[in-house]
């Protein structure tokens, strides 16, 4: 496999998240056509193509369009999770800044697919950078005419609204950022009904992540043989992949699935010099840690899946050996007590839990029997959950007892501090001196 | 709350099919007010609406960013989530809270400044991550951010690394209530660290497939005129 510049291609052109820079490069010339076309055939090719969700559940894309009722007299939604918070995760931020254009037009040809004349874009409301360049994106589609009432004379409306969160990890969770978007706590819904039957207002909806959308413009003007050129019959296409942590130069690197580890590193300069590789993580906190034996697997939706993890987000965390697994993991258990929204008791009190005994390990004053007992926790949390919040948090800690045992043993007497300088493991000398402020 | 903030109330509910989806850019919009939601805010987001005060508070106090007590000018943001902790997060962290005597959702004594240990920024590959009212500060190191608050201490301007000249916190916070500040220019394309992969593609000639001539919607008849721009709303 290789790196396939699509979405990125054009990032080093000063202007590339402009509608002029967007355009020089066939940009918005899908909106016509698709919108002059029957809705179903737009589903027809993405079916064909084989995308498959790009926030980490990797679900057919063209699927859950075709699950929308048609003709039912309803008002029906489009909302694009754009609430990119997963630990490890950066591709949907850089998409949304240096190619807001690809997202808005993926946006005008999903929603007439799925029959909706009004589209939220989702995005956290941490990075205002991205909310801006969306914000401008939308803002010159209305002006060019791609947005509005009767687009292009094709007598279709499409409207969208950017919508900017307040930080709260568990929307990006997809009945959650419904309940966001209609002004509530963001916590999720039981399902069913799913949002296609029942979103936001309680409406038909399609939510899709946004380098989903993303992808939309280009498969409708290249096809789904072409898409299926890159990538395996399971996992076809191309994705944003990230690599960062103990590597020389950590970036966003477009590659089609399938693209190993291996690859990756060298794209990324390799571990860091002088280092050797420790563990890694394929697809964000949420998915278990993989270890150099895995560098050769392919990275797609199901050869991760074989390996025992995910694909996920498909952005790699690199760590190398002055890297504790017992810190890495118990900061990743506070990261879900602190997202856990509390609804559903085994998340709320499990990561409670977990939470002091994964710090009573990186303390070095574990009991003996705490091994056991945050197992034991782990599996009372798993699957019983309205979301995959709780399944997440249970997830990190039993492959890293797996392959690191003696430093979960070591934690009932010796503080990971002391068996891991943390300085070590930084990737800067820290001064001793500094400036007043 | 002034009338000009109930004003811009009504008009973020009228944008939505519903008005309740007005409420959390109504927060914002109450922080670009007075730096926090007060509890005066809280009634007059639950009057315009038509929820009780308890409704609102639970929304408020759901969401991270909402805050309930002043943030300083500059509120700055240090990741400490695994990553960048690892990566020296940690020790960035400890040395600019001992610098200004100031801990997790604290604000300085002179209220310059308040701290927060954030959770994963989306944007790994820059660690470690800080933010300043919310702009990027990437690749950061103990002495970046300790130069960093000296200069915005001065009142010197500061540069977010991908984004703006770093603005007052209430600023930020109008611009996330979905007020248009002109900003979207700022800060480039992309940096080296997002163009990574183009840049090693480039190098070693690699590239996605040729694209087809033809697109599957070539063969529809009728409205093809993709170059047209009739007026649109012009909303932004």
């Amino acid at each position: 496999m290789a790196l396939t510049p699509v979405l990125t291609a054009h990032w080093d052109e000063p202007d590339a998240f402009t509608i002029a820079g967007y355009r020089r490069h066939g940009g918005y010339e899908m909106v016509g056509k698709v919108l002059g076309a029957d809705p179903d055939r737009l589903i027809q090719v993405v079916k064909d193509s084989g995308l498959r969700g790009r926030g980490g559940a990797g679900f057919p894309t063209g699927l859950k369009w075709s699950f929308v009722p048609q003709n039912d007299d309803k008002d029906h939604y489009l909302v694009v999770n754009a609430d990119e918070s997963e630990p490890g995760a950066c591709k949907d931020i850089p998409l949304m800044i240096a190619n807001p254009h690809a997202v808005v037009e993926g946006c005008i040809l999903a929603a007439h697919a799925i029959r909706a004349r009004r589209c939220f874009i989702y995005i956290r409301g941490e990075v205002p950078q991205a909310v801006r360049r969306v914000r401008a994106a939308v803002g010159e589609a209305y002006a060019a005419g791609f947005l509005g009432r009767d687009v292009l004379g094709t007598g279709i409306d499409v409207d969208i609204d950017v919508h900017a969160g307040a930080g709260a990890y568990i929307c990006g969770e997809e009945t959650a950022l419904l309940d966001s978007l209609e002004g509530r706590r963001g916590q999720p819904r039981l399902k069913p009904p799913f949002p296609a039957v029942a979103g936001l207002y309680a409406r038909p909806t399609v939510v899709n992540n946004v380098e989903t959308i993303a992808n939309i413009p280009t498969i409708a003007r290249n096809g789904a043989e072409w898409l299926r050129q890159m990538g395996t019959e399971k996992s076809p296409g191309f994705k944003l992949f990230s690599v960062s942590g103990h590597v020389n130069r950590p970036g966003v690197f477009e590659c089609a699935l399938g693209t190993t580890m291996r690859e990756l590193l060298d794209y990324a300069g390799g571990v860091r010099d002088g280092h050797e590789l420790k563990f890694w993580v394929p697809g964000g906190s949420s998915v278990p840690l993989l270890m150099p034996e895995h560098l050769d697997v392919p990275m797609t939706y199901e050869d991760m899946q074989a390996a025992g993890t995910m694909l996920g987000t498909a952005t790699v965390m690199v760590f190398d050996e002055t890297t504790s697994v017992v810190r890495a993991i118990s900061r990743w258990i506070h990261f879900y007590k602190h997202e856990s929204c509390g609804k559903c008791t085994p998340c709320r009190e499990g990561t409670y839990w977990l939470e002091q005994l994964l710090a009573d390990f990186e303390l070095g004053r574990a009991a003996q029997g705490d091994i056991a007992k945050v197992d034991e926790v782990c599996k009372q949390m798993f699957g019983r959950n309205f979301c995959p919040l709780g399944d997440a948090a249970a997830t990190p800690y039993a492959p890293a007892l797996k392959y690191f045992r003696s430093e979960f043993e070591a934690g009932t007497h010796t503080p990971a501090h002391e068996l891991f300088d943390p300085l070590a493991s930084a990737v800067f000398t820290p001064s001793t001196v500094g400036a007043a402020p | 709350m002034t009338e000009e903030f109930r004003t811009q109330c009504r008009e973020l509910m009228a944008r939505f099919p519903q008005a309740r989806s007005a409420l959390l850019p109504m927060l914002h919009l109450a922080q670009a007010e007075d730096g926090y939601v007060t509890p005066e805010a809280i009634r007059v987001c639950a009057e315009l609406l038509e929820l009780s005060t308890a409704e609102v508070a639970a929304v408020a106090s759901f969401y991270t960013m909402y805050k309930r007590h002043r943030s300083g000018t500059y509120h700055l943001g240090v990741c400490t989530n695994t990553l960048c902790a690892v990566l020296g997060g940690d020790e960035i962290w400890r040395t600019l809270s001992e610098r200004l005597d100031t801990g997790h959702d604290e604000v300085s004594a002179d209220g310059t400044f308040s701290l927060e240990r954030i959770e994963c920024q989306a944007a790994c590959t820059h660690a470690p991550v800080m933010t300043a009212n919310w702009e990027y500060l990437d690749d950061m190191d103990v002495d970046k951010a300790l130069d960093v608050v000296a200069r915005l201490g001065r009142g010197e301007a500061v540069r977010s690394t991908r984004g703006p000249v770093i603005r007052p916190f209430t600023d930020t916070e109008r611009t996330l209530a979905g007020y248009d500040d002109g900003l979207a220019g700022e800060g480039g394309t992309a940096d080296a660290k997002m163009l990574a992969g183009v840049a090693y593609a480039r190098q070693h000639g690699m590239s996605a497939p040729q694209a087809p001539e033809r697109s599957p919607f070539d063969e529809t008849s009728g409205t093809d005129d993709a170059g047209g721009a009739p007026a649109g709303d012009g909303e932004g």
